[in-house]
């Protein structure tokens, strides 16, 4: 009985409207009072039904919720004969929580979209060898699955038979398909655009990379600031207070209508709802723009973020640096080209990649007593010789004498804003390589949006030399850049800020900069998606697309605006409706009803306009 | 322990978390401190003891509020 009336909420909200409409055609036209108070009164009951069921279920787990609020006063007006009153305010509230609904689902639509595109089913293979189509919840790690033309692949797995096109948007961001053959990756929720491949199930369900970003943006949506929660307590202290209130009015002054008014005055209808429409509106337009927000605290604090400092390599240039200079000291070549590429073999620093694709083929050696030296390079023996391979700073702690022409070289080269990579053998300098990388078109525009949107610093950290750091700076107009740096160097550099009262965000790509990552108030890593940078950052940007940057700083901003309007509006209703009753005449139930029900929607069409968001056109 | 995630229909009223909170933190056997009513996503997250309790319990108890749960899925830790 309980579950068929609530079930019919939208079936009585439309009966009680009929009703009223009746009874006060009956009054102004038929002047029939007869049927202009038993139509009220039946929509009264009617109305109340469900209210009074709800509210009766939230006092079982003792919640002094809304529900009881108005079913106290709507029974109360009932009991005074006020029937045109508790008729009108039974009608509002189930009508304002369905247009709630309704607006409530709007608001959610990114995030659901983002859902949606999880995959249902997969084409499992059975123990009698053929395909079955089952539910993606019972596809198990290690079965072998079946993905055809246009379908979904179901899980994280690995191609064992057969090629194909994969459109990987929904994880990358990144729409031109990608070409997959027997061993290639592939992940759950992206598009086999052509082919036919059989894979293997690696990973499934929630551990699958696509299932962990809809975790966390579903989390993210959830996720709760301290004032949210100072709302909530609030809240949950607040109605019974309201109650108390009423109660107390009644006492002192025997006037029920009074009393039931105040009930119903003072729901605080749209302060629960004003904060977490905002937040799920705010984060659910980053979702769809390739910005991963985690949750209303990174929003709050993003927005006002007044340093943001980067990590070059990969950051601010591509990453994918190529040797663009070199020189060499002395006879040999080959030979020690092909020591040189024996070491960078063992290395899978980025600089080791340039160097070994400049080589090219080669004769490799066994390589012994390989020694990294952090923040310098590689040293190791290779065919009984002593091979070292690193920045100046290695070459003298190895005490390699540098001639007049290399240390003329090496001044060009850093000038030019090349890293460097110089090889010795047997303490000998041989060979001096400059490695220069791509900066990512498009940042420089980026960045300047950044100083519109009103961040002070923008500052580079960087392992390279202070040469390098510079020049990239000059060119993309950085107010500060800082080269020679470690990992400890970077998180040391955001402490001190901190201290001086910057509010500071990190932007790397993840791999080797967590600590700082972890240490700044706002830790954003430029993702591909597939990283464990996405647990450990604050804010991921999809498919390391920095043109999300200023998107996700404007974004946070709005949000953040946006959250704090609904808090006043929420407020200042409450305010307005509790004085007006105490200094006019006019103020009353019905009124006070709909103007809470009016401000709840006013809240929720505040935060939608936050899925439209977009940075205005004078930052274009 | 297993770890059950229940998907409900859309939950318009924030107050509708404050009871389904009261309601499974009621039952014997779930982990309290696990719970999670999200609201947006319309989902509850709990872990719970399956030898004192399934999770048709933790369905009706939500289900008795009015709630519909539209799908759940259980996980062990």
């Amino acid at each position: 009985m309980q579950k068929f009336i609530l079930g019919k909420k939208n079936q009585i909200t439309l009966i009680s409207a009929i009703l009223i409409v009746l009874a006060f055609f009956s009054r102004f036209a038929l002047e029939n009072m007869d049927i202009f108070h038993w139509s009220l009164i039946i929509a009264s009951v009617l109305g109340l039904a469900p209210i009074a069921i709800q509210a009766y279920q939230a006092l079982k787990v003792k919640v002094v919720s809304i529900d009881v609020l108005v079913t106290i006063a709507v029974t109360g007006a009932f009991l005074i004969q006020k029937f045109e009153e508790s008729a009108i305010v039974t009608f509002l509230f189930l009508f304002g929580a369905y247009l709630e609904q309704r607006t409530l689902n709007k608001t959610r639509s990114a995030i659901k979209e983002l859902t949606e595109m999880a995959p249902e089913s997969a084409l499992k293979k059975m123990e009698n060898g053929e395909f079955e189509e089952v539910d993606v919840d019972d596809v198990d790690e290690g079965d072998i699955l079946l993905v055809k033309t246009g379908a979904k692949v179901p899980v994280d797995g690995t191609v064992l038979s057969g090629e194909g096109y994969i459109n990987e948007a929904s994880i990358t961001g990144e729409s031109v398909p990608v070409g997959k053959t027997v061993d290639s990756q592939v992940y759950a929720g992206t598009i086999l655009e052509n082919g036919t491949i059989q894979i293997r199930a690696d990973r499934v369900g929630e551990d699958t990379t696509f299932g962990r970003i809809i975790e966390l943006v579903e989390e993210a949506q959830d996720s709760k600031s301290e004032a949210e929660r100072f709302i909530d307590r609030f809240s949950k202290y607040y109605t019974p207070a309201v109650l108390v209130l009423g109660f107390i009015v009644w006492l002192i002054s025997r006037n029920v209508e009074l009393a039931i008014t105040i009930l119903v005055l003072g729901c605080p209808g749209a302060l629960v709802i004003g904060v977490p429409v905002s937040n799920v509106a705010g984060i659910g337009n980053g979702a769809r723009n390739g910005v991963l927000l985690k949750g209303s605290e990174v929003i709050n604090d993003f927005s006002k973020v007044d340093t943001i400092v980067f990590d070059k390599t990969g950051t601010l240039t591509v990453g994918n640096p190529e040797v663009a200079e070199k020189e060499f000291y002395g006879e040999n070549i080959d030979e020690v080209q092909a020591y040189l590429a024996s070491v960078e073999k063992e290395s899978d620093h980025p600089l080791a990649k340039a160097v070994l694709k400049d080589i090219g083929e080669t004769n490799l050696f066994t390589v012994e007593k390989t020694e990294v030296v952090k923040g310098g390079g590689i040293i190791a023996q290779v065919n009984g010789r002593r091979i070292a391979v690193g920045n100046v700073a290695l070459m003298e702690k190895e005490n390699v004498a540098l001639s007049e022409k290399a240390r003329r070289d090496v001044e060009r080269f850093e000038q030019k804003g090349n890293s460097l990579v110089l090889t010795a053998v047997d303490g000998e300098l041989k060979v001096l390589m400059g490695i220069r990388d791509k900066i990512r078109p498009g940042v420089k525009k980026d960045l300047q949006k950044l100083k519109r949107l009103g961040v002070k610093n923008l500052v580079v950290l960087s392992g390279d030399n202070q040469g390098t750091v510079d020049l990239v700076a000059r060119e993309l107009g950085l107010t500060k850049a800082y080269g020679h740096m470690l990992p400890e160097d970077k998180s040391a550099f955001i402490k001190k800020m901190q201290a001086k009262g910057h509010i500071i965000a990190f932007v790397g790509d993840g791999v080797n900069d967590s600590p700082s990552l972890a240490l700044a108030d706002i830790g954003i890593a430029m993702g591909s998606g597939t990283d464990v940078a996405i647990e450990t950052s604050d804010a991921v940007l999809m498919n390391s697309d920095f043109s999300r940057l200023p998107h996700a700083l404007g974004l946070t901003k709005s949000t953040a605006r946006n959250m704090k309007q609904n808090i006043i509006i929420a407020v200042g209703v409450v305010i307005i409706l509790l004085a007006s009753l105490i200094f006019s005449e006019w103020m009353n139930m019905s009124i006070g009803m709909l103007v809470h029900e009016a401000s709840i929607l006013v809240v929720i069409l505040n935060g939608m306009r936050l899925l439209r968001y977009r940075l205005r056109g004078r930052l274009a | 322990m297993q770890k059950a995630t229940i998907q409900l229909e859309t939950l318009a009223c924030p107050s509708c978390m404050q009871k389904i909170e009261s309601a499974v933190k009621g039952l014997n056997g779930v982990n309290r401190e696990s719970l999670k009513v999200l609201f947006n996503a319309s989902k509850v997250k709990v872990d719970f003891d399956s030898e004192k309790l399934s999770i048709s319990d933790i369905e009706k108890a939500i289900e008795d509020l009015g709630y519909e749960v539209i799908k759940s899925k259980v996980k062990p830790v």
